[in-house]
């Protein structure tokens, strides 16, 4: 039985928002369905009593002075924008047609 | 005069702190060999000429006026992986969602090889966003192998390797995440080095895996990844994960290492990293390799690490989970890609259009496998599984280092593979970085070390030398230790044997920039 089905690799694109084309969708279920059924194996450990690492340094909150320091400029900040206008990033309209 | 891209970084650095030579003139050696090398290399996706030469132009006059080298490395150049932000030099991270981006700001590894007087050259060629083992998976194309160019480089950092390898450049910066500098190292008979995570600052990093990604040096001898590797390393208040202690002592511990004593040294083998599905002619330069250290008076061992065998699975999760939501900046409204702004689609339609025509198939694969892993009903099985993986992982280092002081294993189960050999299949490919994963995992120091050539093809074969978290010099010592032993067995540096590569005469560097 397959780990994922080709419907649910599309859901994903959906959710990760890539606009991933019917050959690209078949490509990938397959390919997908190969790596999730080899990294399944992370489950014949036997882990239960186990603590997570989510990060091999253990670190606490840092924090630094509350002091005002430089950022980018204005127009550093806009200066990589596709679009910018009056200072600002220009941007499509937000809610769609629905 | 002898060819200057022939020598080592600290070689050329005595002869322009001496001013036997000029900064301006190595610079301008090493351009015209790019020029002339890289149309059958393709180590670069940029090439700074003008910033190079007026680098090395400053490191000039401040030795002309009598003052002092800012560093050891002063007027040396370097291929910087085009995965770091350079201030006003494009950085593409090997993909198409960023062509052309020039950004703002420099990160903090670019900063401090500014400030050293290193003379960058340019941007080398990498696997989209660090994601993958042969650098293929660029956008723009991807990088051979000096020893043949049918081969892959290794990835992500092929071209920092490749740029080795080729005499393009002495000193190169890469990025290991799961092996991306020390499996390139291998395959192309260069000394690649992830130091402990947490070594050098990730600030200006484009992030694919945070709590993986570490930079580090790349050269063609130890001893020049130790000077390096000094220049950049060190706390940054701009990192949080960067770690508040001295830079490990690697240039004092490889100088060390070069007397060829390693009387007292417990060198640990990883059974698991060893037998079977290696390439015979890896494993037997691997084993001459081990000789090689016990007859410099180490003490060898076997030393079973039984969780390495899920490493790659629990890597395959976790760094896959971290890229997908690390990626989502990738939104075209502040920087980078815009398809589809007609005014007919919505801003999230326009978001979903331009990842889907910016980002390469593995950078998808990786994003959607992540979404899968973190998603509600998956994240104990996959992404929380693999986590718990990774403390196994790390006990078993820590188990191990109870009884060595370094472990040891080859850097990769196979040489240099065929270009096109494993695209299509992402599982082969993901097993290149079998024994380079766990050290990322743990957080631990790890390097590679030519260790001679695979009798069945002739491609390098590399030695890896893993150290505990900021023991990063105890690596050193026995790296330079053994490249000493095995230029003397050997009768000069393994590099030296990489054929000579067809050169593209009457070509100006102008026409190579891209």
């Amino acid at each position: 039985m397959p780990a994922i089905s080709r419907d649910e690799v599309a859901h994903l694109a959906r959710l990760a928002r890539l606009a991933v084309t019917a050959e690209e969708l078949d490509v990938f279920a397959g390919q997908l369905d190969d790596i999730l059924q080899a990294v399944a194996r992370v489950g014949e450990v036997a882990a239960d009593d186990i603590p997570p690492t989510s990060h091999a340094v253990p670190l606490t909150n840092v924090f630094r002075e509350d002091v005002v320091r430089p950022g980018l400029s204005q127009q550093q900040a806009l200066s990589g924008a596709p679009r910018a206008e009056d200072g600002r990033f220009r941007v499509p309209r937000i809610l769609g047609e629905e | 005069m002898a060819d200057l891209t022939r020598l080592t970084a600290a070689e050329l650095a005595g002869r322009i702190h001496a001013r036997e030579v000029s900064a301006v003139e190595v610079a301008q050696a090493h351009l015209d060999r790019i020029a002339a090398v890289d149309p059958a290399v393709h180590a670069f996706l940029h090439v700074d000429a003008e910033g190079a030469l007026a680098a090395a132009r400053a490191v000039d006059e401040t030795l002309a006026a009598g003052r002092p080298p800012a560093s050891p490395l002063a007027g040396v150049p370097l291929a910087l992986k085009d995965v770091f932000t350079t201030e006003g030099v494009p950085t593409t991270c090997g993909s198409k969602i960023l062509d052309g981006w020039l950004p703002p700001y420099d990160a903090t590894v670019t900063r401090r090889l500014k400030q050293a007087g290193i003379v960058v050259l340019g941007k080398t060629n990498m696997d989209e966003f660090a994601m993958g083992s042969s650098t293929e998976n660029s956008a723009y194309g991807p990088t051979r192998n000096p020893w043949n160019p049918e081969r892959i480089p290794g990835g992500s950092g092929g071209g920092s390797a490749a740029a080795l390898a080729a005499f393009q450049a002495p000193l190169a910066i890469g990025t290991d995440t799961g092996g991306s500098i020390r499996q390139p190292g291998a395959v192309t008979g260069t000394v690649g080095v992830k130091p402990t995570y947490g070594g050098v600052s990730r600030y200006g990093l484009v992030a694919f895996s945070s709590s993986l990604d570490q930079g580090g040096p790349c050269a063609r001898t130890v001893l020049d990844a130790a000077l390096l590797h000094e220049v950049i390393g060190g706390h940054d208040p701009l990192d949080s994960t960067s770690i508040d202690a001295p830079v490990p002592p690697v240039v004092a511990a490889a100088r060390q290492g070069a007397a060829g004593d390693l009387s007292g040294v417990r060198v640990g083998v990883v059974t698991e990293l060893d037998g079977e599905g290696y390439q015979p002619g890896v494993l037997s330069a691997f084993h001459a390799a081990v000789e090689q250290l016990r007859a410099l008076g180490a003490e060898v061992v076997k030393v079973s690490c039984p969780h390495f065998d899920y490493g790659l699975s629990a890597y395959y999760l976790i760094a896959p989970s971290e890229c997908s939501s690390n990626l989502a900046r990738f939104d075209a409204m502040r920087y980078g890609l815009r398809e589809g702004d007609d005014g007919t689609h919505s801003a999230e339609e326009v978001m979903t259009l331009t990842r889907e025509a910016g980002f390469g198939p593995e950078v998808k694969r990786r994003i959607m496998l992540g979404t899968y892993a973190l998603s509600a009903g998956y994240y104990d099985a996959y992404y929380g599984q693999a986590q718990k993986v990774r403390t196994l992982i790390a006990r078993d280092f820590a188990a191990a280092y109870e009884k060595v002081d370094v472990l040891v294993s080859p850097t990769t189960p196979t040489t240099a593979f065929r270009i096109g050999e494993k695209v299509d299949d992402p599982l082969a490919m993901y097993r290149s970085d079998l024994c380079t994963i766990p050290a990322n995992l743990a957080g631990n120091a790890a390097m590679s070390v030519p260790c001679g050539l695979a009798e069945e093809d002739g491609l390098p074969v590399g030695l890896q030398i893993m150290a505990p978290t900021m023991q990063d010099h105890r690596m050193y010592r026995v790296a330079a230790a053994y490249e000493v032993a095995r230029d003397a067995a050997e009768g000069g540096p393994l590099i030296h044997r990489v054929p000579e590569l067809p050169a593209t005469v009457g070509r100006g560097v102008e026409e190579v920039a891209r």
